[in-house]
């Protein structure tokens, strides 16, 4: 028997050679919009999987958390009394804490999850993590919602620099859950304590930004040190106070006491740290493309 | 442009074996002074060119490297040293499994796997019936994978594989889990691609399959590439023709 003549030159693709499984990170990931849009549909479905309440629990888990807080903080403690608009102040600072976390935890953990395609099939792993983010950002739609209808009621009268500094702390918010869910998704194949690292972050993060108490304390405590300065350049408090500026800031009076107090300088620092965070997003993209070699014998 | 599809050369890919992953684990064994880990070699120096259009079969023993050398050139593997490089789409089923989504039923997990594979959208659909007849999992098309049997998971793997657009294909075991009438089919399919001129990279125990499908063989000993020319030639290297196999295992094989 004769060999090795069956060669086709006729059907040879007109493509050069390449290395596989190269798929050239994070930009190519939105390339391939049909295949994320299939991954955020999955995730979506096994989110609430075998659940009878499934998308309304993405209502409840906020809402009940939002009357724990209004109610011990703002009458237990009485901060009540030194916040205007104090129900908006907390939810405002919700949203944007709550859409991190979730970005967060669920982008750690999403590599590991979807182990059995990413030991079968070759493509952008990076897809996994941007599409947790992705899922989390439609559960933080119907938030969204509820706190549009909340302003409104009040009374809202954002200036454009207000609904710019609104998107630009969603930006920081995203891009920074980003870094954080592409590192720890690549770290946590490795070793699975970090994803009980990301829940005690959770935790930290709930009382890093000025949510349940208002930035004012801060600067009663620390204004004008160093520290005030370590809180701002957190992208978390960052964000949150920026998407106060926007549903938060334009309900209040600046007459009437108390004063609603933001720190200076809000948009640059807010500029600033989404150029921080964009930075360490490259290098999460740097580390996890270094580490997804050994995925899948590791997975 | 040359006619190469695949081009191995001098690849490598180590393995490590943990012996300890926690924290006290590893404390106690590094006071014990006892290793804490040990390497071993999956592929070593292994170096060949595939040409577009040509069927290999590779084959070896159990734990001799075959499926890390296909994950190796579908990507799933990065090589830790020399080089893999492909033409065109890869498709194909490794370690006898389809990467299924237990919780998706069968008909997004198709959607999913071609999407993986680059299928667009309108591909699927086009090819959609084509699969679900080849797989023959019936009515259970929208119960989730996980509730499958194993033959009939292999089935839809293989079926969405088969049907992709691809220029390399990769069957890996394909007819250890299948019964007698869908290993005929797999071959029968396998035999259509290969006269496509894709090129065919097939995995398998079975002397009789590889010599009816393949022009060339592989066979690996212990992650090092043993031979590398003629079908009859390797199934002989490997010693697999003095055996007392029966005549009808032969064919499509006693795929263990």
């Amino acid at each position: 028997m004769t060999t090795t003549q069956a060669a086709h030159p006729d059907r040879v693709p007109d493509e050069p050679l390449v290395a596989p499984g190269d798929h050239g990170g994070l930009h190519n990931v939105f390339r391939e919009r049909y295949l994320l849009r299939l991954l955020v549909k999955k995730e979506l479905q096994a989110r609430y999987q075998g659940s009878f309440l499934g998308l309304v629990w993405s209502y409840v888990q906020p809402l009940v958390r939002f009357l724990a807080y209004y109610l011990v903080v703002g009458y237990v403690l009485g901060l009540n009394r030194g916040v205007q608009n104090f129900p908006l102040h907390i939810f405002a600072g919700m949203v944007m804490v709550h859409y991190f976390t979730e970005t967060f935890s669920a982008g750690t953990r999403s590599i590991v999850r979807n182990g059995g395609l990413i030991q079968k099939l070759s493509m952008p792993r990076e897809m996994f993590p941007v599409a947790s983010m992705l899922v989390s950002g439609y559960h933080t739609l119907p938030q969204l919602g509820i706190l549009l209808v909340a302003v409104l009621i009040t009374g809202w009268d954002p200036t454009l620099a207000d609904v710019g500094a609104g998107l630009l702390g969603f930006a920081i918010i995203a891009t920074f859950g980003m870094a954080l869910a592409l590192l720890f998704s690549a770290a946590n194949v490795f070793f699975r304590d970090f994803h009980n690292i990301v829940q005690t972050v959770g935790i930290f993060v709930t009382w890093s930004a000025p949510m349940i108490y208002p930035y004012d304390r801060i600067a009663d405590l620390v204004g004008g040190t160093w520290i005030e300065q370590v809180y701002l350049a957190n992208p978390i408090a960052n964000g949150v106070l920026l998407f106060q500026q926007l549903f938060w800031i334009p309900t209040t009076d600046p007459d009437t006491t108390p004063i609603p107090l933001m720190p200076d300088h809000l948009l640059t620092r807010g500029l600033i740290v989404l150029a921080a965070c964009l930075v360490i997003l490259a290098f999460s993209q740097w580390v996890f493309s270094r580490l997804e070699g050994k995925f899948a014998e590791r997975l | 442009m040359g006619t190469e599809s695949i081009v191995v050369s001098g690849v490598t890919k180590r393995f490590t074996m943990q012996y300890h992953r926690t924290l006290k684990q590893i404390t106690i064994a590094a006071l014990r002074r006892q290793p804490l880990g040990e390497t071993f070699l999956a592929v070593d120096d292994v170096s060949f060119t595939v040409r577009q259009g040509e069927a290999i079969g590779l084959m070896g023993l159990n734990g001799s490297g075959k499926s890390t050398l296909l994950k190796l050139i579908s990507g799933v593997m990065q090589p830790d040293g020399g080089t893999v490089r492909t033409r065109g789409r890869v498709a194909g089923l490794i370690a006898a499994g389809a990467g299924f989504h237990p919780q998706l039923t069968g008909r997004d997990n198709v959607y999913l796997n071609a999407a993986i594979l680059g299928m667009s959208e309108a591909e699927t659909k086009r090819k959609f019936d084509q699969i679900i007849d080849f797989a023959a999992v019936g009515k259970f098309l929208d119960t989730p994978t996980g509730h499958y049997s194993s033959g009939m998971s292999a089935r839809l793997g293989f079926a969405v594989a088969a049907f992709a657009e691809s220029d390399i294909f990769l069957a890996d075991e394909v007819l250890a889990v299948g019964d007698q009438p869908f290993k005929k089919k797999c071959l029968q399919r396998m035999a259509e691609i290969k006269a496509e001129g894709r090129t065919l990279f097939y995995v398998s125990h079975s002397p009789g399959s590889v010599r009816r499908m393949c022009d060339r063989a592989l066979v690996l000993e212990s992650g090092r590439l043993g031979f590398d020319g003629p079908v009859d030639e390797g199934i002989h290297y490997l010693k697999y023709d003095a055996s007392d196999s029966r005549p009808e295992d032969d064919e499509i094989g006693a795929d263990i």
